[in-house]
């Protein structure tokens, strides 16, 4: 059978087999590798992405449910040479070290603040349970989450230039 | 001059590359023609292994073949060697069984590999490898130290008797005994450091490619050091010579240690590219990891601190068994005995230690290197021991560390178990790291919780490593097979930017960032014109790779010595330019100058004249500008510093909250401080899931691992922790060029004992001494309980 979606702006139609799980489409069928798997127990995180823009662990989907949806991956988040926001609040803040977790938490991070525009350091660290980093000691990815959050206010309240 | 060299707070070149998703891991590869490699593994502990049949597996939907160990012999294909060889007491060499890539014979831990299956897809792998059955006769197994060791316990190797690796000492036993003797007060301590299991976030991962015309082998993995895979793969497992292997560890997603070790898994699939002339890729899932990746430390250990009435150590005796897994990985016995023994010293003037350590065979995974790798165990055992003769005799825990420390003034300082440390100020480290966690202010915090129900502790440790590894002489002494030195070739290029190849391997660690900051305040070049190179031996001259907390001291320290041949020969050919002396040419910011005048040359003049030698010194030097160099260090380093741990305990449910975290390091010469601050953010991190959290379990009497997999073994997650406050303290190292000491290991080392010391001060009202790791709360609510049976009844 054939799933079809929007992934990163784009329409692709890929044969998938009913087990086909939407981060295997994601990685093998598509071949967009910048998702992450990290564990096989939906434990880690790493493999986040957004789904009509919602956070999603991919390892928990199959890719017939995304049949139809709106995918955004970490390859779909900057928008050409400019980081997202959050991509380069992670950047200024060393909220990433061996770059593995990082898709998964960048992504989780934004929908975090699509939910929490301006989110506390005990709201970041509960939302980001869900997310294993072990370089960070998350420290910094919690600095990079509240500026990443504040630089998202900014450009939708019409602070930034793009 | 530029602003963006060493002690810049310069943000990571790598980072754009992670950022948008376009990382490079060896999972992210794939080549036509790709098959895939999926491992049978032991379910069993122990077992005979009678027989194996791979016939259903062979005949399956898409399988191309399956291999066992018989075929592996048939191809001449070798076991996996130890990098190092650790003599018994006597100076007799340690059992040293062979470490078959696949079982031949004997199954002795759950997850053993038996065949390897390759198959057109994954899933028609994975498939066949369920096919695969084997005849077995189960035998008892052992994966406790403290069992194995027991008269009549399982034995895993017929010729090695009471499952003894080696039986290793270090110190004088006669002058710590006669310390001991003098003793005013004996403190002693047993514990138990659990064993863990290191995590990466990546799964290791392997691909192997074979091309029939050339005879060329090329393996992308996971490693820390794609030199020494090369060599000990080439060399020992499949008898292919090193111009004929390129190895190459492109993005690596964390290693920890776990990724510093040759597996069977790469040696395989890269054998099995050759025989079936087609690439060959495995990555493990993270269930295959908990089964297959090294553990880590699994220690059970005895120790006794001998005190004068003023509570001055006169003698530290500590006696350790220690799980070497049922194999020995490529580091395992010079885990819990060089980086163990060696530095139970810590930093402190005991005059007199012993430390005797068994290493035993168990059935249980390897266990080797992780993050701190035998220095946070030493730590724990002298840092709990401190703690425990401090309250024995009623002495401050500050107080009695202050009266022990080495002075500042007393460097460079000899201990009594061979390290000669060369700097350090622990009174300057420890008084930082009072200041910043307001220590002086716990008691009204303590009174505060109190008034809430809540037990509130804090604790301190004060505490040294040996990073750098290491001068291969020394090492050679200890038993290493390898050298331990690092290479750097500096590739000028005739535009004057700047290609730097590195045996040091970066896996999260930011060498693109931080050894361009190096070269930059070396050559007064920007960083944006350095580009750093590593994880390819078809690049890079040679390399022994990332671990020890080695890169920047011996890593940085090759790169420099590299900066210094270049700069040697730009004098030369600014001497020429500037029809002046040789010694009469100085090199600073980028400019070589005629000393005591204001003719000068840029560097990149300099550069382009050796690209383009028309007017050049061709008699006697050559044309271009590229260098290279190994450095082999004149001593480890040492880094060390004061943490300080406050934990807040619920009595009622046994939670232990980790309020703030302080850690106060000397880490030497910092090079880039958002780096270094991140680096040891992320070893509390992993030291704090040591103490409070993570555990490697086995069941006693099946040998079956209880913690498989993310659901049973508790990594730290984002609200575990606090925010870790990073302060350094600076003594340069005097010994490399660099005077750098090591950052990337000083927050597993001090962390452990800090958290437990805060749980245990936490406790002490209820008469606990000491708990083992993890501090769980059914661990916690069971010893309150214990402790003080009417108030469970209240």
């Amino acid at each position: 059978m054939d799933v079809a979606l929007t992934l990163n702006g784009r329409r692709v139609k890929r044969p998938v087999e009913p087990e086909t799980l939407l981060v295997e489409f994601i990685r093998e069928r598509v071949g967009l590798t910048g998702t992450h798997i990290g564990c096989d127990t939906s434990q880690c995180g790493a493999c986040t992405i957004l789904v009509n823009g919602q956070s999603v662990k991919s390892c928990t989907m199959l890719a017939v449910e995304a049949e139809g949806a709106m995918v955004t991956t970490i390859e779909g988040l900057a928008k050409g040479n400019v980081l997202h926001p959050m991509q380069q609040a992670f950047h200024e803040e060393h909220g990433l070290q061996c770059g593995f977790c990082t898709p998964g938490m960048v992504l989780s991070a934004v929908d975090l603040v699509q939910h929490n525009p301006a989110p506390s350091e005990g709201e970041i660290r509960h939302w980001l349970e869900g997310n294993i980093c072990r370089c960070t000691g998350y420290t910094n990815i919690v600095r990079a989450v509240r500026a990443g959050a504040a630089a998202m206010q900014r450009a939708s309240t019409g602070g930034g230039n793009d | 001059m530029t602003d963006d060299g060493i002690g810049a707070h310069l943000l990571r070149k790598e980072d754009k590359r992670f950022l948008t998703g376009r990382g490079n891991y060896v999972h992210d590869i794939t080549r036509p023609n790709q098959l895939y490699a999926v491992f049978a593994r032991s379910p069993y502990a122990h077992a005979d292994l009678l027989a194996v049949d791979i016939s259903g597996a062979a005949e399956a939907p898409g399988v191309v073949g399956v291999f066992t160990g018989e075929d592996l012999k048939t191809d001449g294909i070798g076991g996996l060697p130890c990098g190092w060889g650790v003599n018994n007491k006597d100076g007799s060499p340690m059992k040293e069984p062979p470490h078959p890539a696949l079982a031949i014979g004997k199954l002795r831990h759950v997850g053993d590999p038996i065949a390897m299956v390759v198959a057109e897809t994954l899933k028609e792998a994975r498939d066949a490898a369920e096919l695969v059955t084997y005849d077995v006769t189960q035998l008892p197994a052992v994966t406790g130290v403290a069992d194995a060791v027991k008269p009549g316990a399982p034995r895993l190797f017929d010729d090695v008797p009471g499952n003894l690796c080696t039986d290793w000492e270090c110190g004088d036993k006669a002058k710590t005994d006669a310390a001991f003797a003098t003793a005013y007060h004996i403190a002693k301590l047993d514990l138990v450091n659990n064993r863990l299991v290191g995590n990466p976030m990546e799964p290791r991962a392997a691909l192997g490619e074979y091309d029939p015309s050339t005879g060329d082998y090329t393996l992308h993995t996971t490693s820390q050091f794609p030199h020494v895979v090369r060599l000990l793969m080439g060399l020992f497992v499949l008898n292919v010579p090193q111009h004929k292997i390129r190895v190459v560890a492109p993005d690596v997603g964390g290693g920890f240690g776990v990724k510093q070790f040759h597996y069977a898994e790469e040696a395989l699939v890269t054998w099995a590219a050759g025989r079936l002339a087609q690439p060959v890729k495995w990555v493990s899932d993270r269930g295959e990891g908990f089964l297959s990746d090294a553990h880590a430390r699994d220690h059970v250990t005895h120790a006794e601190l001998a005190l004068d009435r003023d509570g001055k150590f006169l003698g530290l005796r500590v006696s350790t068994l220690a799980n070497m897994g049922a194999y020995l990985s490529t580091f395992g016995p010079n885990i819990p005995t060089n980086l163990y023994g060696l530095l139970l010293a810590g930093v402190y003037t005991t005059p007199a230690i012993h430390c005797a350590v068994k290493c035993i065979f168990t059935n249980t995974l390897p266990v080797d290197a992780y993050r701190g790798a035998g220095r946070p165990e030493a730590t724990f055992v002298l840092e709990r021991i401190v703690d425990v003769a401090a309250r024995e005799m009623g002495i401050d825990r500050v107080e009695i560390r202050r009266r022990n420390f080495i002075p500042a003034d007393a460097f460079p300082y000899q201990t009594p178990v061979m390290m000669a440390y060369d700097s350090g100020d622990h009174g300057a480290t420890l008084k930082k790291a009072l200041d910043i966690a307001d220590w002086a202010g716990f008691a009204e915090r303590r009174r505060e919780a109190a008034a809430r129900g809540k037990l509130r502790g804090i604790g301190l440790v004060t505490y040294i490593e040996a990073c750098g590894l290491a001068p291969s002489r020394i090492a050679g002494q200890l038993g290493a097979r390898a050298g331990l030195y690092e290479s750097a070739n500096i590739r000028v290029h005739p535009t004057g930017d700047i290609t730097v190849f590195t045996g040091s391997h970066s896996h999260g660690q930011g060498h693109e960032t931080a050894f361009a900051q190096i070269v930059s305040s070396l050559l007064g070049v920007s960083t944006e014109k350095i580009e750093i190179v590593h994880g390819d031996t078809a690049k890079i001259p040679f390399g022994l790779g990332t671990y020890g907390s080695r890169s920047a001291s011996v890593g940085g320290s090759a790169i420099a010595k590299a900066v210094g041949k270049v700069i040697d020969k730009g004098k030369k050919i600014a001497a020429h330019m500037l029809e002046a002396a040789e010694h009469d040419i100085e090199f600073a910011a980028g400019t070589f100058k005629v000393a005591g005048t204001d003719r000068t040359k840029s560097f990149a003049d300099v550069v382009l004249a050796a690209y383009i030698p028309h007017d050049y010194p061709l008699e006697t030097l050559e044309p271009g500008m590229e260098e290279n160099a190994f450095y082999d260090p004149v001593n480890f380093t040492f880094p060390g510093g004061c943490h300080v741990a406050e934990v807040e305990i619920d009595p009622e449910t046994g939670i232990t909250q980790l309020l703030a975290y302080t850690a106060v390091d000397d880490v030497g010469t910092v090079i880039n401080p958002m780096i270094v601050e991140g680096q040891i953010h992320g070893g509390v991190a992993q030291g704090v899931g040591q103490a409070l959290l993570e555990n490697c379990v086995y069941d006693p009497q099946s040998g079956q691992l209880l913690t498989g997999s993310f659901m049973d073994y508790c990594m730290p997650r984002a609200d575990d922790l606090p925010n870790i406050v990073v302060a350094t303290e600076v003594t340069t190292c005097r010994t490399n060029p660099l005077g750098v000491k090591g950052c990337g290991e000083v927050g597993t080392i001090g962390s452990p004992a800090t958290v437990i010391n805060a749980v245990v001060d936490a406790l002490a009202g209820y008469g606990v001494t000491h708990v083992d790791m993890p501090a769980s709360p059914e661990k916690i609510w069971r010893i309150i309980r214990a402790a003080a049976p009417h108030a469970a009844a209240e």
